[in-house]
């Protein structure tokens, strides 16, 4: 991504200096951060609901192009959308409990499914254009990609989230394909840019490190100890590892694999939106580009096994610094070395691992 | 009489178009130890998965006056019905304190402390090894942590299926003790075994089952007094189950 720029300059000579090898090394850590969000995100949704989620590149792109269009003082679409997922969400959750309908249960969802995103829909029609600032922005777009995220998963995933993960992984692709035509619509075939959270750069002998590239290791790590205490420390984190360990067991003792499911899209949409809003200051996004970057967070998370945290985080850094590298010495080739990284793992992991049967619920 | 707790009535559990269960109907009453004992393959595991709603069957089902038609699983857990399944289904790479934690997943913070309490006090074995990994306790410490998790939910009828399978005799001694102090703690049992002598000795009512139906049932004394049931399940080939 921001490789790019430096690029055109170095590409003459392709010799490696030091100045070029520690940008190198910076876009590909900063590159790499913003894939293991992706990743660990990935492997959460996966180990949790066992879907495979193709959808998390339009978290990103909805997350990024939301904030880069109220920047521009305009109200984006995906707010809009949030609204009629909800009310689409509220409708399976009244016809799922028609049997037994408790006006507890009716005002959560009418809460959860039609106020919360109306609520976000007229706060983002009052707010945009009027302000501008950052922090509100980014607020904004979170809460929409939030919304947009739990009623996807009561939408699409929920009415079969005990079929195989082959069905899962259909349904994974058919709701990437419908996000990105909506995406399409919402924000145009042009690409936008959004303003940097920090303009700040800080100079160490031959390295400058900008301030967005900091931004991006400090939000990276206070997220990933913020997801680290989420699962080891709150009762609902440790459902959701239960859910994700034996889902029969945590059935069993009263936990909702629904339940366990909306908040593992939920984190996902919001660690997705996040990782957009990171990318869109220094790289121009377009609808569809989150999906090339999702599918580079999918490859650290295949390298990790779909189950390994810390392998993932290792591997998104690996694929960064790959892709950094392969872009200066071969750009034209650069997404086809990073994708290729797979199948050398998915042998290794081939010959390792026994042959498992899948798992059904 | 007391009430009764749970009452199945002419239940049929079918795999495709094997029929496992044929039209069966049993009761348990509050306060009452109840055991079903059968052969490998008689449909015992199958009748107790589908009382939790893991498999779907046709009859009717009502627990504590409830019919049970439609409700998941998890809303059987929450009207106070809890089984502990024959794999244990633990949380294996878990602490011990964490999988007893989840067991009071739908219970007040305040009632799942005194439930702590409770169940350290049933399982000693637990409490010392708290901060260990499921997965890496022994069988019987295993079936151990699987009761004290669904006890950490305050069921007022625990199902246990095959509680004693490949522990050592002691340890099944050791098992066979608590499930007969819970009724003294206000908790019913339905106890499916093959271990017939250990659980005839100390259920209140028994029934048999063969081939997906009961072939009798009454008075747990009165059943393991049964020729047939001596000569089928208490005979020499179970000369094993002494040691309990």
């Amino acid at each position: 991504m921001a490789a790019k720029r430096g690029r055109a300059d170095a590409e003459g000579g392709r010799s490696l200096n030091t100045t070029i090898l520690l940008f190198l090394i910076q876009d590909g850590i900063t590159n790499g951060a913003i894939y293991a969000l992706l990743g660990l995100a990935l492997v959460l949704v996966f180990a949790v609901t066992r879907v495979i989620l193709i959808p998390q590149g339009e978290f990103i792109t909805y997350g990024a192009l939301s904030y880069a269009t109220l920047a521009a003082g305009q109200v984006p679409g995906t707010a809009r959308l949030a609204v009629v997922m909800g009310l689409v969400a509220f409708g399976f959750d009244v016809f799922a409990a028609r049997k037994s309908l408790h006006a507890r249960a009716l005002l959560r969802a009418f809460t959860v499914n039609i106020v919360f995103p109306v609520v976000v829909l007229l706060l983002t029609m009052w707010l945009a254009g009027r302000q501008n600032n950052i922090p509100v922005n980014i607020t904004l777009s979170l809460l929409i990609v939030a919304a947009i995220g739990l009623f996807l998963y009561r939408i699409a995933f929920q009415p079969i989230a005990h079929t195989s993960v082959l069905v899962l992984l259909i349904a994974s692709v058919g709701c990437h394909l419908a996000m990105q035509g909506f995406g399409l619509v919402f924000f145009g075939a042009e690409g936008l840019r959004g303003p940097t959270i920090s303009d700040a750069a800080i100079t160490i002998g031959d390295l400058r490190i900008s301030g967005q590239s900091l931004v991006v290791y400090g939000i990276t790590a206070a997220l990933i100890i913020a997801l680290w205490l989420f699962f080891d420390f709150t009762l609902y984190g440790k459902a959701l590892r239960a859910t994700a360990v034996n889902r029969l067991g945590a059935r069993l003792v009263g936990i909702r694999t629904s339940l366990s499911g909306q908040i593992a899209f939920l984190l996902a949409s919001v660690i997705g939106a996040i990782s957009g809003i990171l990318i869109v200051p220094i790289t121009t996004l377009y609808y569809d580009t989150g999906f090339i970057v999702g599918l580079k967070g999918f490859v650290a998370a295949i390298i990790g096994g779909l189950i390994s945290y810390p392998l993932t985080a290792v591997a998104a850094l690996v694929v960064g610094i790959v892709e950094a590298f392969s872009s200066f010495y071969a750009s034209n080739y650069k997404e086809v070395i990073v994708f290729t990284l797979i199948i050398p793992v998915l042998v290794l992991r081939s010959l390792a691992a026994p042959e498992v049967e899948e798992e059904k619920d | 009489m007391s009430a009764t707790l749970l009452s199945v009535a002419d239940t049929s559990i079918s795999y495709g178009k094997v029929e496992a269960v044929r039209s069966v109907s049993l009761e348990v009453k509050a306060n009452e130890i109840v055991t079903i004992v059968g052969a490998n393959g008689a449909g015992k595991t199958t009748l107790l998965n589908a009382i939790m709603g893991i498999l779907p069957q046709h009859g009717r089902i009502s627990f504590n006056g409830q019919d049970l038609a439609g409700l998941d699983i998890e809303d059987r857990v929450a009207a106070g019905l809890s089984l502990v399944p024959e794999h244990r289904e633990l949380f294996g790479t878990m602490s011990v304190e964490d999988n007893l934690q989840l067991g009071a997943f739908r219970i007040a913070k305040a009632t799942a402390a005194q439930s702590f309490e409770r169940v350290y006090a049933l399982f000693p074995r637990l409490k010392e090894r708290r901060q260990q990994l499921a997965g890496t306790l022994s069988g019987g410490e295993q079936q151990m942590l699987a009761m004290g998790r669904a006890l950490m939910g305050e069921p007022r009828l625990l199902m246990l299926d095959e509680p004693s399978l490949g522990l050592a005799p002691l340890i099944v001694a050791d098992i066979f003790k608590i499930i007969g102090a819970l009724r003294a703690a206000g908790v019913s049992v339905l106890l499916v075994e093959q271990n017939a002598k250990a659980a005839l000795q100390i259920a209140d009512r028994a029934y048999v089952m063969e081939l997906g139906a009961f072939i009798l049932h009454g008075p747990a004394a009165d059943i393991a007094a049964d020729p047939r049931v001596v000569a089928s399940y208490l005979g020499f080939q179970h000369a094993g189950a002494s040691a309990v």
